[in-house]
């Protein structure tokens, strides 16, 4: 499946089939197709990677959102078959399964969140269960859906292989991992908020890590103390979402180079690599969970 | 690699599932978890239970046996006395009946030579009368010496 050159190869498994707004008098420049300019605004697939990038924030990754939302929808599926069958009598073979995962979860938070809530386990456990089986997708074979999607689209619907872009990996585009990263933020605010109020959340980002106890004192180290605790705020949804993104991009991307080298012999290097990337999608998983549990366990400590 | 909507979209499909997960996933699996929980703790206590009841059954079986043969062995003794008892009566009774059966004999024997020898009396009377008729040839008048007849009787 290698594409004409390596370039154009790696560049199209790392595009993003991308769904959004062209802004009305676009000059449209697809490959194979005449120039075209937009009369007026318009929601479409973007035909090239410029063209997703032209489209700004109006746009969905497709792809994207398609595969992690399934995903989601099939854990959702089989912890609620899971959950169906849960009784406190003998445990059959697939609640056993089901419960080993509760159970590893459940101990995870009882370890590090020393507060009460109904909301840290469950969250928990999506964020576990989902970051692994987004990152589960990176062991498929690079070209198998991506290859077999592009050659349906061009094949019968007359799109053009730009157009066709198909990443599989959700946990390879940082819209996914920055997005559940900062709702884990979000979350780190609203349980700071719940846990100390308004007032003590204010004072979270403004009575820290320069503490006086001269009021005029306080006053005036407050811009400090706000610049550094917003910086640090914000930098724990980043590195959380940068650091899941770039583990799984850097996997992938071994593997797209493994395939535009070696086309039908990439298996010889791949397969070492997927052993041991099993390791890297289990431990990122594992490590996006217990930081979010880690978060929000200091929101609700007192310091 | 561009930062657009998708964030959005993906927040809610990670609002959905969390809720969706604790809705209907967590409470129902966590309850059956602490259910056994539950159900293994009291299972374990009832086995204790048990075990304690059965070394107390046990001790008490182990104390009935005891006292039971402490019983059994009281009553062997006690029919053993009471044997010795009956075979030393039993002899009293044979040796007293022995001495009376023996009393018994003695006075029949002593009744039957009183009878003899008042026969023999008799008989002596009646042979010297016999005797003393044949002597004198002529009768005797039996009333005239009954009484002395009865002396000589008396005398043997």
């Amino acid at each position: 499946m290698a594409g004409s050159n390596a370039q154009d190869y790696i560049k199209h498994h790392l595009g993003n089939l991308t769904y959004g707004e062209l802004p009305a008098g676009y000059v449209r420049e697809c490959d194979g197709r005449d120039t075209q300019t937009l009369t007026e605004s318009t929601w479409t697939f973007a035909c090239s990677g410029n063209e997703a990038k032209d489209m700004g924030f109006a746009a969905f990754h497709v792809d994207s959102l398609a595969w992690s939302g399934g995903l989601g929808i099939i854990m959702c599926l089989l912890f609620w078959l899971g959950a169906r069958k849960a009784t406190a009598g003998v445990p059959s073979g697939f609640l056993n399964f089901v419960e080993t995962i509760i159970e590893f979860i459940d101990t995870q938070v009882r370890d590090s969140f020393h507060g009460k809530s109904k909301l840290v386990a469950p969250l928990s456990l999506v964020i576990f269960c989902w970051v692994f089986l987004m990152n589960l997708m990176d062991l498929i074979p690079v070209d198998f859906i991506p290859g077999t999607f592009s050659w349906i689209m061009t094949s019968f619907f007359g799109w053009t292989a730009q157009e066709a872009y198909f990443k599989i990996v959700p946990s390879t585009d940082p819209n996914i991992t920055l997005s559940m990263s900062f709702s884990v933020m979000l979350l780190v605010i609203f349980f700071t908020i719940k846990a100390k109020g308004v007032g003590g959340f204010v004072g979270t980002l403004t009575l820290h890590p320069f503490e006086a106890s001269n009021p005029v004192l306080k006053v005036l180290l407050m811009p400090v103390n706000l610049l550094l605790e917003t910086i640090g705020l914000l930098a724990k949804p980043v590195s959380l979402g940068l650091r899941l993104f770039g583990n799984m991009y850097a996997g992938e991307f071994v593997f797209i180079m493994l395939a535009a080298m070696m086309g039908a012999w990439q298996f010889i290097g791949a397969w070492p690599w997927a052993v041991f990337h099993i390791l890297v999608i289990t431990l990122q998983a594992f490590i996006f969970m217990v930081l979010t549990i880690v978060y929000l366990s200091m929101a609700v400590e007192d310091h | 690699m561009n930062i657009n909507a998708t964030l959005i979209g993906q927040a809610i499909w990670f609002a959905l599932f969390v809720f969706f997960c604790m809705k209907f996933v967590w409470p129902p699996i966590s309850r059956a978890l602490d259910e056994r929980k539950q159900k293994i703790a009291e299972g374990l206590s009832a086995a204790d239970r048990a075990e304690r009841d059965l070394e107390l059954a046990q001790e008490k079986a182990t104390a009935n046996l005891k006292e039971s043969k402490e019983k059994a062995a009281e009553i062997i003794d006690q029919a053993n006395r009471r044997a010795n008892q009956i075979v030393e009566e039993a002899k009293d009774a044979a040796r007293t009946e022995g001495e009376r059966l023996i009393a018994k004999a003695q006075s029949e024997i002593d009744q039957q030579v009183n009878q003899a020898r008042e026969q023999l009396r008799k008989d002596v009377a009646v042979l010297a009368l016999n005797g003393a008729e044949k002597v004198l040839g002529n009768e005797v008048n039996q009333d005239a010496h009954t009484q002395l007849l009865e002396q000589l009787a008396a005398e043997l």
